[in-house]
């Protein structure tokens, strides 16, 4: 039958490969199991009807076996038709030699390779579990076969899957197999592995085989022979208890092995924590270590030791016990079953692990004596198994508080805390920014950090560190810095600043420290400043250097000193929008100062572009040594030039201010605020117009007057002119005027003037019409060309 | 009538198998464990589509060892597992079904119930 279902699933899997899809129930894999299934009865079925021991008979009734015409047909049948065997003697022999052929095969090898194959195709067929289930088989086909130390690596290798999906019957027939399968090849590592999860709370075997699997350990333990197990075959026990023998008798113990534990499911849990989340640094830190063991007899350890992340706290952690394995003496590591035991380990941490984590590493506990063979069960992390409660339905359950009085809590229900802070000292001292804000852009703001001490005792090594909090999305977007920190005024800035190192500060004494910094834009800024120290402390009878340190965070806010406005006048302070080639205009600065402090500048600059100048040849700020209140206003005026030949958008440059608050004095360097002046059109003229006349007038005196007429164009240009008449002048000169202006070349037109009333009188109005431009040069004009002047009077005499 | 019944929590470990006494309770508790194999796959395809309701059912798993093995997945993803000796053939899939039901209003009476804890191994008398 195995036969036939081997070739069919042969076929199948030739016909897979030509292209026939097989889903996952049905494929090759399920033949192929059939097949391994079909021969395992036979071997069983041959197992039980075959004797052990057998003869070939002496007559030979299959020596014809190969010439019948039927598989299966037996020779000495042949030719006979009734059902009853013709002579019972050859019916009994050709029966029994059938046995003993059947006895040569060895059956297991005809297994194995079937459910390899049947492996495989589940694994493409993605059914692990049915994968898994051949490969147990398959180690049982090894443990048949006797070749037990491959079982047993087949075996290690699906257990742990089974533990995680918590089959528990299906585990411990596993793991029964394992165990026999250990015993029988004297591997101690997976005897000793396989016994502790033998014996533990979810392997279904009763209390008389855990009992059993117990006394055989302690029997390892001292270097006695355990007991074989049952259901092996007795000349493989034989075998196994001689491996055992030579090796106790040899005298050499064993070397310790370890075992871990996170990985089974064992008789003994164990869980550790801290009884608090975080401890401070100058209180002792304790742990809390229970062990609870669902052994079913008393059992005794010789060691508990405790590892830590910081391995200097080791040494705290150990529990040893002096008695003997077996002497029932009830002591701190005698564990009696369904028990729990605490230990209580309490330290003093480090200075070097203040603000850190402190978290258990591991958890030791030594079967056996030391001396002899041992076997260290070893936990990760405070404890824990193979199945760390993957319940989601455990946080419904409530929390124990980590302080509770762990006896009266169920063992389940335990948390397990291993990982705890431990926080500084607070410091006590009293850490002050004194400033007297708001500060103002750019200029250099004076802040004071005061430190008082108001611990008890004196402290020493004070440092103190300023340095600027920026917020992560400031990082962002500005990628430099916006505000600068000095120590002193001609020292560089940073970012950071160190004030000097004071030795010692007796208790209630006060230290200022004195900073600047200076911002770049308006805003609120952080400032944190850390006072770290040293002070002696007391922690449980030493006197031990304990660093403190003190952060407070401060904001400083940050506001723009003036608001500055530029706008363009013409010479008759009119605001113009456009400035004309050639001509000049004035440019008026209006500050208004914004900050609360009042405020002395020192004095402003103008940085022209190029096309821009002066048109003076030196031009003094008028705003020297002014000085504002909040809301004052300060305005000037600079007169410019605009110098370029062709119409454009000029860029006429930056203005800046000198400042700095009046009460910082002279301690303090001016700041500067710069702002940019707008951008203006500038266009072309024709014709420029210069006006020379004197500033006022007397009565009856003669005020003459000159017009330079400017041709700005590259052509010859006619020129006509009419001057008009006024009330307040007498007028001697050309009324009415035709001209040529050559290229680049003026024009000059003199009147001479005769005031005829006192008083700011209108000036006779000259009218210029260029032929080729008609109508616009007027406009242009008017606002060059005064129109008023003054005309003093006469002096009065009391005429009699 | 069935063989063996179980009932698989979500994280695929058992609430609950029990098998006809005569029975070799490993060999039922392995068919269990490898029909998951089949319970998972069809499961992890349908959830693509729209969870129906219908498709709680899911019918004969695989033929195999003389056995039918019949699955159930409930929607917080409890699945039940009947198994049933193939010389049974005059089970219908309608008695199935009505099976399934019925061990469905069990489980949601057992839920319901006060003092059993979500998880725990299923006792019952």
């Amino acid at each position: 039958m195995s036969k036939q279902f081997a070739v069919f699933g042969d076929l199948f899997e030739e016909a897979i490969r030509a292209g026939l899809t097989a889903i996952q129930t049905q494929h090759p894999g399920f033949y192929y199991q059939e097949a391994a299934r079909y021969a395992i009865a036979r071997k069983q079925l041959c197992r039980g009807l075959c004797p052990a021991e057998l003869k070939y008979p002496a007559s030979d009734p299959l020596a014809e076996a190969d010439k019948m015409e039927y598989y299966g047909q037996r020779p000495w049948r042949q030719g006979h038709q009734s059902l009853e065997a013709p002579s019972v003697q050859k019916e009994r022999e050709g029966i029994q030699a059938l046995q003993y052929r059947e006895c040569q095969v060895d059956h297991s090898w005809l297994v194995i390779p079937l459910l390899s194959s049947a492996i495989a195709q589940f694994k493409k067929y993605k059914s692990p579990r049915m994968k898994r289930y051949l490969v147990v088989q398959m180690g049982e086909e090894y443990y048949h076969a006797k070749d037990y130390s491959k079982a047993l690596a087949l075996l290690g290798r699906v257990t742990w899957e089974y533990r995680s999906e918590r089959w528990w019957s299906i585990l411990t027939n596993i793991l029964q197999l394992s165990l026999r399968c250990a015993y029988l090849v004297m591997s101690f590592e997976e005897y000793v592995t396989v016994s502790i999860e033998l014996m533990g709370r979810y392997a279904q075997v009763p209390r008389e085989e855990k009992i059993r699997i117990q006394m055989n350990l302690h029997k390892i333990f001292q270097d006695e022979v355990p007991e074989p197990e049952h259901g092996c075959e007795h000349d493989s026990v034989e075998k196994g208890r001689a491996l055992w023998t030579t090796i106790s008798a040899g005298g050499k113990s064993r070397s310790p092995i370890v075992v871990e534990m996170n990985s089974i499911t064992a008789f003994v849990e164990c869980k550790a924590c801290f009884t608090a989340d975080s401890f401070l640094c100058e209180s002792p830190v304790t742990v809390k270590l229970g062990l609870h063991s669902f052994a079913p007899m008393p059992i005794r350890f010789s060691q508990l030791s405790v590892r830590f992340s910081n391995e200097a706290y080791n040494q705290f952690g150990i529990v040893v016990d002096e008695n003997a394995v077996d002497d029932p003496i009830e002591s701190t590591s005698y564990l009696k079953p369904g028990q729990t035991l605490w230990h209580t380990f309490q330290f003093i941490v480090e200075q070097d692990d203040v603000d850190c984590n402190l978290s258990i590493a591991g958890v030791d506990l030594v079967l056996g004596s030391l001396e002899g063979c041992c076997a260290t069960l070893r936990w990760t992390d405070g404890g824990g198994d193979a199945i760390v409660h993957p319940f989601a339905t455990q946080v419904h359950r409530k929390k124990v508080a980590l302080n509770a009085d762990f006896s009266v809590v169920s063992w389940d229900v335990l948390p397990s805390n291993y990982s705890t802070h431990i926080s500084p000292r607070e410091a006590n001292l009293d850490v002050q920014l004194l400033q007297k804000g708001p500060a103002l852009v750019n200029e250099f703001y004076l802040m004071t950090v005061s430190i008082t001490n108001t611990e008890v005792a004196q402290i020493s090594n004070v440092r103190t560190s300023i340095s600027v909090v920026t917020a992560v999305a400031d990082a962002v977007a500005t990628a430099q810095p916006n505000t600068f920190l000095y120590e002193d005024i001609d020292l560089p800035c940073s970012q950071l600043i160190s004030m000097p190192l004071l030795e010692e500060l007796k208790p209630n004494q006060k230290v200022d420290n004195v900073a600047y910094v200076r911002c770049v834009d308006s805003g609120a800024r952080l400032m944190c400043i850390q006072v770290s120290y040293q002070i002696p402390i007391d922690i449980s009878g030493k006197m031990s250097m304990c660093n403190c340190m003190k952060e407070i965070t401060s904001s400083i806010e940050v506001c723009e000193p003036f608001n500055i406005t530029v706008s363009l006048t013409n010479m008759k302070f009119e605001k113009i929008e456009k400035v004309q080639l050639g001509e000049a205009f004035l440019s008026r600065m209006e500050v208004k100062c914004l900050s609360p402090w009042p405020v002395a500048l020192q004095g402003s600059s103008l940085n022209l572009a190029k096309l821009v100048k002066f048109a003076d040849e030196e031009s003094l700020s008028q705003l020297t040594d002014v000085s504002l209140k909040q809301n004052d206003c300060a305005v000037e005026f600079r007169c410019l030039l605009s110098s370029g030949q062709t119409p454009s958008e000029i860029d006429i440059g930056s203005y800046s201010i000198e400042w700095r608050r009046v009460q910082n004095g002279a301690a303090v360097p001016f700041a500067s605020t710069t702002v940019s002046l707008p951008t203006v059109e500038a266009e072309p003229i024709p014709l420029s117009l210069h006006v020379d006349m004197p500033a006022y007038g007397h009565m009856k005196a003669v005020l003459p007057l000159t017009y330079l007429l400017h041709n700005q164009t590259p052509f010859v240009q006619d020129m006509e002119i009419a001057m008009e008449s006024s009330e307040a002048f007498m007028l001697s000169g050309h009324k009415q005027l035709f001209f040529r202006i050559l290229p680049d070349s003026q024009h000059i037109l003199r009147y001479n003037l005769f005031p005829l009333f006192p008083g700011y009188v209108t000036l006779p109005r000259l009218r210029v019409n260029m032929v080729r431009y008609s109508g616009v040069l007027d406009q242009l004009l008017s606002s060059v060309v005064p129109t008023h002047i003054f005309i003093k009077p006469f002096e009065k005499k009391v005429s009699a | 009538m069935a063989v063996c019944v179980a009932v698989i929590a979500k994280e695929n470990y058992p609430l609950y198998i029990k098998t006809l006494p005569n029975e070799n309770e490993l060999k039922f508790h392995y068919t269990v464990h490898t029909s998951l194999d089949v319970i998972e796959e069809r499961i992890h395809s349908v959830s693509k589509n729209t969870n129906d309701l219908r498709e709680l059912y899911l019918g004969l798993l695989y033929p195999t060892e003389d056995y039918k093995v019949y699955g159930y997945v409930t929607n917080s993803r409890i699945k039940f597992i009947i198994v049933i000796e193939s010389t049974n053939a005059t089970i219908r899939d309608n008695e199935i079904r009505s099976m399934f039901r019925k061990l469905h209003n069990a489980y949601t009476d057992m839920v319901c119930n006060p003092f059993y804890t979500n998880g725990d191994i299923i006792e019952s008398t």
